[in-house]
């Protein structure tokens, strides 16, 4: 790429060509419960990566632990090389203070099983809410980004409702708006559609494909939708016991499995 | 004429009255109002502080509210008023701060368990979007908490009016203690303790409603 070129990924001058995601000697424990051992992976810039395995195998953990809704045990975490939850500091592991893993976790955005919109506020709020007051955007500014995004995901009609009043399909489509109103360039998909009646899915995932084609956000996705899983991912990693067993692409992965415990959790799930 | 030994005296009734409404209800309603309105914003301050204050500030308030609700509000109001009268002029005031204080320990219970009552779910959302910790508390946590709460807040509102009688112990001359003095200046109690009870439950009564009508509304 020649030098004068502007280029959007290389926001945090110094760190270009670093891994996007980067996970170095991973642990997390729940007390005596051992749920991340030693885990070592990357993610690369626009990458979408689908984590797959039996529950208790430590997929949501990994994406909690990006969003630093939890704490990590022991290794480190980079995004975009820069240290997230910890850091060495003369040979010590040192742990970042939260206003600085703040200005890491604006990059990312995440989606909840739950979609935990704020009951408290309208659906224009929920999406308003950061953009005002992390990024620092005019209210004006804020809401007209917020009506684009609503138009993407089929619900302007709505944006004066309360979540309440809405069901469950078009909560989760406001959590993806709300998400995608910070410029995420990481985002994070936790079982988005497992709290949602069969009929809703569909309108949920729909959107997803879209942002999948016409964005280059990274992802990191927990799903128990094979056939999304196949259409979106890039790549698809298999855990059991929090260890990767077996990764590829997701034709491979999906189609002819080596392990044969990857065998055996595809022909229970699909 | 009516005779001097009945059980119920109209005149003394009607005499008693406007002393009740006006000078004793007065005070017991103003007593009332800012003892709470000192109870609602400092039992969420205390409420913050217990959730979110490092432990070695967090762990003193606990023991004071411990401390505040397990003695009596009559033993805080003759104690306090002893040791402030000299510096503060007026009684009311004391006993205005006494019940406003002795009812943040409630109130801030209250908060407690309405902060605790919103979902972790909305924590993570909240950290999902990089909220601030302060705008987190402002914006997502405690709408969610004060809703919860409104009708308990509601209920200890009405139990302190019912318990501004205790103030007659600093010579407060709110409802009963006038009711009080006019039966001992009369010998002529039954009207004017009657009254003051009816004019407790006139009050209390409707809001209780008020606030149970408030709390369907809420749920």
């Amino acid at each position: 790429m020649p030098e004068n070129t502007a280029n959007p990924g290389s926001a945090h001058p110094g760190t270009a060509g670093a891994p996007h995601i980067e996970f170095r000697d991973v642990v997390k424990k729940f007390g005596d419960n051992t749920v991340l051992n030693d885990l070592n992976f990357t993610v690369s810039k626009g990458e979408r990566v689908t984590l797959i395995g039996p529950s208790g195998s430590g997929k949501t953990t990994i994406l909690r632990l990006v969003m630093t809704l939890e704490e990590l045990t022991g290794g480190y975490i980079h995004i975009g090389g820069r240290p997230l939850q910890y850091e060495e500091q003369g040979g010590r592991r040192v742990r970042i203070p939260d206003k600085r893993r703040r200005r890491t976790t604006t990059d990312i955005g995440m989606v909840f099983q739950h979609f935990n919109l704020f009951p408290n506020m309208t659906v224009m709020e929920n999406i308003i809410e950061a953009p005002v007051n992390v990024m620092g955007l005019k209210k004006a500014e804020a809401e007209a980004k917020a009506e684009a995004l609503l138009d993407k995901v089929g619900m302007a009609w709505k944006k004066d409702a309360r979540p309440s009043e809405l069901s469950g399909g078009q909560q989760q489509r406001i959590a993806i708006a709300r998400a995608l109103a910070m410029d995420p360039e990481i985002l994070l998909l936790d079982e988005v559609t497992s709290a949602l009646d069969p009929e809703l899915v569909g309108e949920v995932l729909a959107v997803l494909k879209d942002i999948a084609a016409e964005t280059d956000i990274s992802m990191l996705i927990v799903t128990h939708e094979m056939q999304f899983a196949r259409e979106v991912s890039d790549r698809v990693m298999m855990f059991d016991k929090g260890s990767v067993i077996e990764e590829g692409l997701p034709d491979k992965i999906f189609s002819e499995p080596e392990n044969q415990r990857t065998q055996d959790f595809l022909r229970a799930v699909l | 004429m009516t005779p001097q030994n009945s059980w119920w005296d109209w005149d003394h009734a009607f005499a008693v009255l406007p002393q009740l409404l006006f000078d004793g209800f007065k005070i017991t309603l103003i007593a009332t109002v800012l003892g709470t309105l000192i109870a609602l914003v400092l039992g969420l301050v205390v409420a913050l502080i217990r959730r979110s204050a490092p432990r070695i500030i967090s762990t003193p308030f606990t023991w004071l509210v411990e401390f505040i609700r397990m003695t009596p509000l009559v033993v805080q109001l003759v104690f306090a008023n002893l040791v402030l009268s000299p510096y503060i002029d007026s009684s009311l005031s004391i006993g205005i701060w006494v019940l406003g204080i002795h009812y943040t320990t409630y109130m801030a219970e209250v908060y407690r368990a309405g902060i605790d009552s919103v979902p972790k779910g909305q924590w993570e959302a909240a950290t999902a979007l990089s909220l601030p910790r302060v705008r987190t508390w402002r914006a997502v946590v405690v709408p969610q908490a004060i809703r919860n709460t409104v009708p308990a807040l509601g209920n200890y509102a009405i139990s302190m009016f019912k318990e501004t009688p205790f103030l007659f112990v600093i010579y407060i001359p709110e409802l009963l203690n006038v009711a009080q003095n006019y039966g001992s200046t009369y010998f002529r109690y039954t009207e004017a303790i009657t009254l003051a009870g009816l004019i407790f439950l006139a009050a209390s009564y409707p809001t209780s409603l008020l606030i149970r009508r408030l709390e369907k509304k809420l749920a």
